[in-house]
């Protein structure tokens, strides 16, 4: 087991650890041009086939934009479950927090018009607050309790919005939520409804510094102090970690990146209603992570994304397909099964159920899986093969 | 990280930890029974006795993982342990105010004063965070407030360490994905300072922290015998190689005390000598008091300055290696009444 | 491990816990007479509903218990298989064709038999079969995983009755007579009598098949100590399976209650309902079959009383907030043991 010396022909391998080498090295940096990819090469994709045949190119970044949302969302919830461990089912409750903060601080319906960008770290902290309230007294409590309780939480959030009419005038929503506004910079005003390039841009540019920031604390002593309660919390407190503090702080961090997500997301559409906090957002975010590798944040966002534009512009396309073939109704037990009223929209909590159970028992670590990740899931064979085979051994 | 307990180190403490009269049950089981101890500062003792005989127990009541049904434990000179002093109000203390604060709310939106009720139910929310902060941010306050209302609880884990209590395991209790290098990191945790803000800004104090820690994260694997193997995943470690991580994670935190939970078991007798001459090295070089449970005599004898014996729960003797080893109740504790 | 509580009731003859149910009767007084206050001359209805829907959360809250007691593991699809248990009932009264009240007494034993029959074996059959596809697979992985997998098998369920049967509320029949038993003094609706003393009789069952036969022992055994059931010879995998069945079979006893007691179901209830359920489990001690019961009672009440003072729309954030306010102050529940939770 010496290491290689001497040129050697390039594999695959070698490049990838060669990626990621650089990418280690320069995190922020490839964060950023990633982002400026990601705003050229998306929206020229989308005039692609097939992807033109699904929708027209301004349809294609309005979903981006949304998506973009969603992988703000998963991230956040990346940290919480995917990082720190703690199942957290309702973080709905955070992203209707931020858009409702949103909504009080910037819109005709209460008259304040805070400006865009001062609103959505206001949206952030408040729903951070919320999940310092919510977190302390019961992150102690083990894993299960907390899912429920966090259920709980995202269950209650929609119930008091929409019960207490007076202050947000429950199932009605409040309208006139003023857009994101770059007060003149670039001759630009208010986004309006016109063009969702904009939109496009900005949720990019939120999604990039989130994303330098939480790789930053990913690789940093809290990082570490994650990682080390989810393996083994007992140790971990045994050797100096405050694992309340340090679930509360990923906890926190969720909900101010859902918060975030809210504010924006509220100015975006211009309306919030209690309806669009439910539970299937918790579960879908959640599924979003898991299906893209928990732990890892640019696989969580690459599942987020594509799970997004599946439900947006896949399933509604494939319903009308479907439709279009004209497939005579026929029974199954009890139940009739008629393909011409068939809308796969409402398959898509089914198949990601499906999805879900799946993964959990095939292939845990997600689709994207962090090395971590595939590390802790899998047989310490793979590990000895990946060792006898990288050119990383040190003689000893 | 603040510690809640102890304030400065006391001056040349003769001893370093003082436990009087701990005993604990589980249910109707005694485990531990009114065991007095003392270590002396600089000094190596180790804890003996047939299994079952209440060793870890007594072990983990010391590390904070577990609470003594009575007695106390005091490390130099402050009382960090004993049994929680009415623990259930805690959550009283926190939500009595902001509880008070809501029925005046209740009272004024009854009374028509929905302006001034709003208010108040903001001011116990501010009560609520408050508190949150404080026990977060200055935990040495809360615990003042705390023992000030009459609530004792004992210190936790990770408090102890920050006091300057490091352990190792019995069953190897090492973050098994992570690699050598980060285990020892993780040891550090309590000593390093640059907070969240730092890490995300990448701010120098950050980068200088991280560079340093890792510097003295592989000395400490050089001083245990893990020479180069920084990257290798703990999971896949020789078992030796494991125990000796293990102990650099505990000395990363750079404890006063030592507790070493049967650090030689399971290892041959080549091993068993290595870590037996890293013990002796740990409290002649660096200092450090060490409390070590141990099976194997020849690590006892060899290195002990003190032995105490537990058998059932009961300390049935104390004294110098050879005093215990010639006690007529330490050899019927280990072989039975039959044995001379 | 509260099971221990299970164990240590019931020898030959019962020995009644005089303390705890003189509390509770204290408590029903007192429940009877906040009651009072707030609905006049429906208080005795309103008691009896509280009851009712109390004995109805009470069949759902034994299996999650149950199996929280045996493998440590939140079913989240249990509320589901509630669910799921309504709508058997469902399909079963309209295809038997019967749209009301029964009044041949014979007839509608018979009918409300084998629907019950029907809806507790089917549901218990999807339990097991839960179990041993989804859950058992990842017993020894992080806890994560089986956590997830419950919930994605939730979604499944409610999904499939979503597009299968149907999105929105669904009325079913009710073959009881709404008639009114007086009593002596009491007055109570025949479907409130059959719904009580059918989760009694369950309940007891319950509680005699596990303390009395032998299943019923490996089952606590197995909840208290899984390793030394198995050197005892205990087949942990059998007997985990049993307790899923069980479990689900009351929860679709629970199910049939639920049409024939409120007369509709929908795909949703599983959920909400489910998160009641497990809130009384928790608040009377998980793990503990006694305490779920209790626990569910106490949900009940909750929920009549805050309807009767006019707070209906805010019981999900009461029973929450219950919920919540139990685990910081009380994490073993009412009958539950003094289990130190932290770490």
């Amino acid at each position: 087991m010496t290491a290689a010396t001497g040129s050697k022909p390039l594999r695959p391998r070698d490049v990838v650890i060669q990626v990621r080498d650089i990418f280690d090295r320069h995190q922020s940096l490839t964060i950023v041009i990633g982002a400026i990819a990601v705003i050229f090469i998306l929206p020229f994709v989308a005039t692609l086939p097939p992807f033109n045949g699904f929708g027209k190119q301004n349809d294609w970044i309005n979903t981006f934009a949304d998506a973009g949302v969603f992988v703000l969302l998963a991230s956040g919830l990346n940290v919480v479950v995917g990082l720190a461990g703690l199942l957290d089912l309702g973080y709905a409750a955070f992203f209707a927090i931020g858009a409702y903060t949103y909504a009080y601080g910037a819109s005709s319906f209460t008259g304040l018009h805070i400006p865009f960008w001062i609103m959505l770290f206001v949206g952030a902290g408040v729903a951070a607050t919320f999940g310092l309230l919510l977190g302390a007294p019961t992150l102690r409590l083990r894993g299960d309790y907390l899912a429920i309780v966090t259920l709980g939480f995202g269950e209650i959030v929609p119930v008091v919005i929409l019960n207490s009419d007076q202050l947000t005038r429950g199932t009605n929503g409040i309208t006139g939520i003023n857009q994101p506004d770059l007060y003149g910079i670039l001759g630009i005003n208010s986004f309006g409804f016109q063009s969702p390039f904009l939109y496009f841009v900005t949720v990019v540019a939120i999604v990039t510094v989130a994303f330098i920031l939480l790789y930053r604390l990913q690789d940093s002593r809290i990082g570490r102090a994650w990682v080390a309660v989810r393996e083994d919390e007992l140790a971990a407190a045994s050797m100096g970690i405050n694992t309340v503090t340090t679930k509360l702080l990923a906890f926190s961090i969720g909900a101010t990146t859902s918060g975030l997500g809210g504010a924006f997301y509220a100015s975006k559409l211009g309306i919030v209603s209690p309806d669009q906090f439910d539970f299937t957002v918790s579960f879908t975010v959640l599924a979003m992570v898991v299906l893209g590798g928990m732990g890892n944040t640019w696989g969580v966002a690459a599942g987020a994304f594509i799970i997004f534009e599946i439900q947006h512009q896949g399933l509604k396309t494939l319903g009308d397909f479907v439709q279009s073939l004209h497939i005579p109704t026929f029974a199954l037990g009890p139940l009739t099964v008629d393909l011409s009223t068939f809308n796969f929209l409402n398959y898509q909590y089914l198949l990601y159920g499906l999805a879900l159970v799946l993964m959990m028992l095939i292939r845990p670590e997600g689709l994207f899986p962090s090395r971590r990740r595939r590390r802790e899931l899998h047989a310490e064979g793979d590990e000895v093969a990946e060792l006898l085979s990288a050119e990383t051994l040190e003689p000893t | 990280m603040s510690t809640a307990f102890a304030s400065a180190e006391p001056a040349a403490a003769a001893t370093i930890l003082e436990a009087s009269h701990i005993t604990k049950s589980f249910g109707g089981l005694v485990a531990v029974h009114d065991v007095d101890f003392t270590i002396p500062a600089g000094g190596i003792v180790s804890l003996i006795g047939p299994n079952g005989a209440g060793k870890t127990t007594f072990f983990n009541i010391v590390a904070g993982l577990t609470e003594p049904t009575e007695g106390t434990i005091a490390l130099g000179g402050v009382r960090i342990v004993a049994r929680a002093a009415r623990s259930w109000a805690e959550p009283f203390f926190w939500f009595a105010p902001p509880v008070v604060v809501w029925i005046i709310a209740g009272a004024l939106f009854v009374a028509g004063q929905e302006i001034a009720a709003t208010v108040a139910l903001l001011v116990s929310i501010a009560l609520l965070i408050t508190t949150l902060l404080i026990a977060v941010i200055r935990p040495r306050w809360y615990v003042d407030l705390l023992t000030r209302a009459g609530i004792f609880r004992s210190a936790r884990p990770h408090e102890i360490v920050a006091l300057g209590v490091g352990r190792t395991f019995q069953n190897i209790r090492l973050f098994a994905n992570m690699t050598t290098l980060e285990n020892v990191l993780v040891g550090m945790h309590a000593r390093m300072h640059a907070t969240l803000v730092d890490a995300a800004l990448r701010r120098r104090r950050h980068r200088t922290e991280e560079e340093e820690s890792r510097e003295e994260a592989r000395k400490w694997l050089r001083y245990v015998g893990l020479r180069g193997r920084d990257d290798i995943v703990a999971r896949n470690l020789p078992y030796g190689d494991q125990r000796r991580l293990e102990v650099a994670r505990a000395l990363a935190s750079k404890p006063r005390l030592l507790l070493l939970d049967e650090p030689t078991a399971g290892m041959n007798p080549v091993e068993t000598g290595q870590l037996t001459a890293l013990i002796g090295r740990i409290r002649k070089e660096l200092g450090i008091t060490i409390l070590l449970i141990e099976h194997d005599m020849r690590v006892v004898m060899g290195v002990s300055d003190r032995v105490t014996v537990l058998d059932h729960g009961d300390k049935i003797a104390e004294g110098t290696p050879e005093e215990v080893r010639a006690n007529p109740k330490v050899v019927e504790a280990y072989l039975g009444t039959a044995a001379t | 491990m509260s099971v221990l509580s299970m164990a240590s009731t019931r020898r030959s003859l019962p020995n009644i816990p005089w303390r705890t149910v003189g509390g509770m009767a204290i408590a029903l007084v007192v429940a009877y007479l906040v009651i009072l206050n707030a609905s006049g001359p429906q208080a005795q209805e309103q008691f009896i509903n509280a009851l009712t829907t109390g004995a109805l959360y009470a069949l759902i809250a034994l299996g999650y218990t149950m199996v929280y007691g045996i493998i440590e593991l939140i079913n989240f699809a249990h509320g589901e298989i509630f669910m799921c248990g309504s709508f058997v009932a469902y399909l079963l009264i309209t295809t038997f064709g019967f749209s009301g009240a029964i009044t041949d007494l014979p007839l509608l034993a018979g009918v409300l038999f084998v629907v019950f029959l029907v809806s507790m074996l089917s549901m218990g059959v999807v339990g097991v079969i839960i179990e041993r596809f989804a859950y058992r697979p990842l017993r020894n992985a992080p806890r994560l995983a089986p956590l997830i997998t419950a919930i994605g098998v939730s979604f499944i369920l409610q999904n499939i009755v979503f597009v299968g049967i149907s999105n929105s509320v669904v009325s079913v029949p009710k073959l009881i007579p709404f008639t009114i038993l007086n009593l002596g003094p009491v007055s109570i609706r025949e479907i409130n009598l059959v719904v009580i003393v059918l989760a009694i009789v369950l309940m007891v069952g319950l509680q005699l098949f596990t303390t009395r036969t032998r299943l019923g022992t490996a089952m606590r055994s197995t909840a208290l100590d899984r390793e030394a059931a198995q050197l005892m010879g205990v087949d942990i995998n059998r007997t985990i399976a049993i307790t899923f069945f069980i479990g689900a079979a009351l929860a679709g006893a629970a199910g049939v209650v639920q049409t024939q007691y409120l007369g509709v179901t929908h795909f949703r209830i599983g959920f909400q309902d489910g998160l009641f359920a497990f809130t009384a489990a928790v608040l009377g001690g998980i793990g503990n079959t006694t305490g779920a019961a209790v626990g569910a009672f106490v949900i009940g009440f909750l929920q009549v009383i805050s309807s009767a003072y006019g707070y209906g729309r805010w019981n999900e954030a009461i029973i929450f907030a219950t919920l919540v306010l139990v685990l910081i102050f009380r994490p073993t529940g009412i009958l539950g043991q003094q289990l130190a939770e932290r770490a």
